[in-house]
């Protein structure tokens, strides 16, 4: 069976399971279904394969002595390097073997290697703080090239890590970027200059914002809960983050602006140490200091300033509420 | 005797690694190990105290509300906060989607796969369990998994995505929803509650809330022996699974799903007896973690977490060893529902105290109990009304933050100084449950449980002493953090 399919190993590291997690929300159709559909084969994965203890390091070895093909490997979660270079903070269970070792012979093995949400392809929030534990990417670190694996590092099939970033990762970002890679549909021009895929990092979560009128007229939020634009006051990054949050979806119809709360801009390389809260938005002289990608500083200014002038009084009411108060006039 | 190591275990969440003593043919003695340190204690020192919202959750991708709750509380009660009754509700309604995905998911991914094993090739009822649970192949696995996906759209109006969602505040949530969106969660919940009667119980929801007794469990497979309960509940018979990881501990519960003052599910301590929980004998011990910079055991608002790798110490993991005055203590569904007083497993737990079976049974009962209680709790939402409330971060305060994740209790302790985190420790259910032995050598619950464990001819490869470590659905990420 494993010879025509498409052969996935999924290992987890310094991470929360959370990427994992978020694959099973995938619908239209399931997970299961989806690989089944796409000839998808998860040779093990640490949520639903049988294989536990002996069995799966035995399937470890099979595949370091070339007896079963392995087309990717899926890192979740962060290269452990500490203590002092050991990798001894994970030790693979039942190997007495740091996992970042595990990791250094098996990328040598797959045709692909993928990094799977923001730990794994940057170091994400297992990196935040002193980072005590020396976590880093699979070939990042921060927005660094190189981390566990060299920038000039190549797989198999002559592809350097590919960054599904993201905290978590949305199902449909990890499904189709693998089945595009088993359609050998997938070129480094389908990259971004982190090696994300295009098909989501192309887009800004500010593209399909429903508060765009709020941000229009900058009427803004004042307090979390407020219906208002985010971007003022309580620190969202949608305007600067690389994702399609807004025009894909989470769980049925959900986004992070469509909860309520702002944007952190989680596909980013250290996204995790702001500098400040994740719940302000950091000013000089009054104007946030990140403007939205690519627009000149005067022209926001002047836009704002002009915007704000014209605002509605329906606006301004409703941005400062968590529900609709002024009706829409007809 | 011959001491084996195992693992990694899969499906669990993270990374478990098990050492046992197999002797005469059963397991003698047991080491749980954590092999994964990722510091969260040390990363939110000296942070803002709101961030801990966005950093907690992110400790476990599988509890990852639960986080988020247990931040919130303890945040809440620095600020001298009470949240919204909307936002009691919302919350409640999160926390319950997560916990029920997560018993959804414990069953039908995590633990009925074993069973469906070639070592139970010989047994009557080994094609029907095959065919149903196999891992991956099963035909109960989409079906789940739908079911699942739609629980979550919950998630999805109420909470923006799962996991790791910022929308649960100390004040409550940051969603405030219309009427029509509100029919929409009652339409999820009712679905939900379809699928449970007609794939998981074959019978009314009600019905399994009334359950009293062992004989009722019987009469129950009778009745419906093509659900998956049922289908279950006969392994569990034929394999004497209430015979297998027996703990008779304490059990503790923070009490599931606050409303006003009370609780859905109450708070407390079971030894034998009922008993109010004080939560200030709560200590950690790190005589057998390997951790430093703490000579006794230490109540969580005094504990540090400092990681130090000692090859030639005693400790053999990550993880502490949380105690209740000094005693190993048990938490989980279990736990909840003989604490709660519910008739079945109080009378399950009288015969048989802790086990794999009554671990698993309790779990599923929590899925029939709550629907009817979200639904409840739709009803009260009342749009229009705040769903948040306000308050600034004091420059100086402390707050305990205790919720019911689906595995069990977790509690956040938070000390604020000059307007940032001085000090934020975190027991996870599975800390509680996977923890090492502590400074009077007493194992944990799992290692305790383990014990007699039957291996047979397969040694320490037995798939007993997977069914045993799987009936807990240890998180080990949050175990460590």
């Amino acid at each position: 069976m494993s010879d025509s399919m498409f052969n996935v190993l999924w290992l987890q590291s310094g991470g929360c399971g959370g990427c994992s997690m978020s694959l099973l929300n995938a619908e239209s159709p399931d997970l299961y279904s989806t690989f089944k559909q796409a000839g998808i084969n998860m040779l093990w994965h640490p949520s639903l394969s049988e294989k536990s203890n002996a069995e799966f390091i035995e399937l470890l070895q099979q595949i370091i002595d070339d007896e079963i093909r392995l087309d990717a490997l899926c890192l979740e979660g962060s290269v452990m390097r500490g203590p002092n270079g050991t990798g001894g903070f994970h030790i693979l269970a039942g190997t007495a073997k740091p996992m970042m070792e595990w990791l250094k012979v098996l990328s040598t093995k797959a045709r692909h290697v993928m990094a799977i949400g923001s730990c794994a392809a940057f170091g994400g929030i297992t990196a935040a703080g002193n980072n005590l534990v020396e976590a880093c990417g699979l070939q990042y670190e921060g927005d660094k090239p190189g981390g566990l694996l060299e920038p000039d590092w190549r797989s198999a099939a002559g592809m350097p890590v590919i960054n599904v970033s993201g905290c978590p990762t949305h199902p449909n970002w990890v499904t189709e970027t693998i089945i595009q890679l088993a359609l050998e549909d997938f070129t480094v021009d389908d990259m971004d200059d982190l090696q994300r895929p295009r098909s989501y990092t192309d887009h800004l979560v500010h593209h399909g914002c429903p508060r765009n009128e709020f941000y229009e007229f900058k009427a803004s939020a004042e307090k979390p809960s407020d219906l208002g634009c985010m971007m003022e006051n309580l620190g969202c990054l949608g305007t600067q983050a690389h994702a399609d949050c807004n025009t894909r979806l989470w769980n049925g119809s959900g986004s992070c602006v469509r909860g309520g709360y702002p944007c952190i801009k989680c596909t980013s390389p250290d996204f995790e140490e702001p500098g400040h809260s994740f719940f302000e938005t950091p000013k000089v002289a009054g104007i946030p200091v990140g403007l939205p990608i690519d627009m000149p500083k005067a022209w926001f200014v002047a836009l704002a300033s002009l915007a704000k002038a014209a605002t509605p009084q329906r606006l301004k009411d409703n941005a400062v509420i968590d529900h609709i108060k002024d009706r829409m006039p007809l | 005797m011959s001491r084996r190591v195992l693992g990694p275990f899969n499906r669990v969440e993270g990374d478990l690694e098990v050492q046992v003593e197999i002797e005469d043919g059963v397991v003698a003695e047991a080491w749980v190990n954590s092999p994964l340190f990722r510091g969260f204690e040390q990363i939110l020192q000296g942070k803002d105290p709101r961030d801990a919202m966005v950093y907690t959750p992110r400790i476990c991708g599988i509890c990852s509300v639960s986080q988020s709750v247990a931040a919130a509380t303890a945040l809440a009660q620095a600020q001298g906060l009470e949240a919204t009754s909307n936002g009691q509700l919302a919350t409640n309604l999160i926390l319950a989607a997560e916990n029920m995905a997560d018993h959804l998911s414990h069953f039908y991914l995590f633990f009925m796969p074993d069973f469906a094993r070639e070592c139970y090739q010989q047994h009557s009822w080994y094609a029907d369990t095959h065919a149903r649970f196999a891992a991956q192949t099963g035909s109960s696995a989409p079906e789940m998994l739908r079911a699942r996906a739609e629980l979550l759209h919950i998630t999805g109006i109420l909470a923006g995505k799962w996991p790791h969602s910022l929308s649960i505040q100390p004040g409550g949530t940051t969603r405030a929803i219309e009427s029509q969106e509100r029919i929409r969660l009652l339409m999820i919940v009712s679905n939900f509650g379809a699928f449970l009667e007609s794939k998981l119980f074959g019978g009314a929801l009600e019905a399994v809330a009334e359950l009293q007794s062992e004989a009722d469990l019987s009469a129950w497979i009778s009745r419906y022996p093509d659900c998956d309960f049922s289908r279950f509940l006969k392994i569990a018979e034929r394999l004497e699974l209430q015979r297998l990881g027996c703990s008779k501990p304490i059990f503790m519960s923070y009490g599931a799903y606050q409303y006003g003052a009370s609780h859905l599910f109450k708070r407390g301590i079971w030894n034998q007896t009922f008993q109010q929980l004080d939560t200030a004998l709560i200590t950690e011990d790190i005589t057998h973690s390997w951790m430093r910079a703490q000579t006794e055991p230490r109540h969580p608002f005094d504990g540090s977490t400092i990681p130090y790798y000692d090859e030639d110490s005693n400790a053999y993991s990550w993880c502490k060893a949380p105690r209740f005055d000094g005693q190993v203590v048990e938490v989980g569904a279990l736990a909840r529902q003989v604490i709660n007083g519910h008739p079945l497993i109080k009378s399950l737990v009288k015969t048989g105290g802790g086990n794999v079976r009554n671990r698993v049974i309790a779990r599923l009962l929590e899925l029939a109990l709550l629907v009817p209680e979200m639904k409840q709790w739709c009803r009260e939402l009342k749009p229009k009304q705040p769903f948040c409330s306000h308050a600034a971060v004091p420059a100086a305060a402390q707050g305990i933050g205790l919720v019911e994740a689906a595995r069990g209790s977790l509690g956040h302790w938070l000390r604020i100084r000059n307007g940032n985190i001085l000090n934020y420790q975190i027991i996870a259910p599975t800390t509680w449950n996977f923890s090492p032995r502590d400074q009077r050598n007493v194992p944990g619950v799992l290692e305790q449980a383990l014990l007699g464990t039957p291996v047979g001819k397969d040694g320490s490869d037995s798939v007993a002493i997977q069914h045993v470590v799987r009936s807990f659905d240890p998180c080990m990420v949050c175990t460590v953090h």
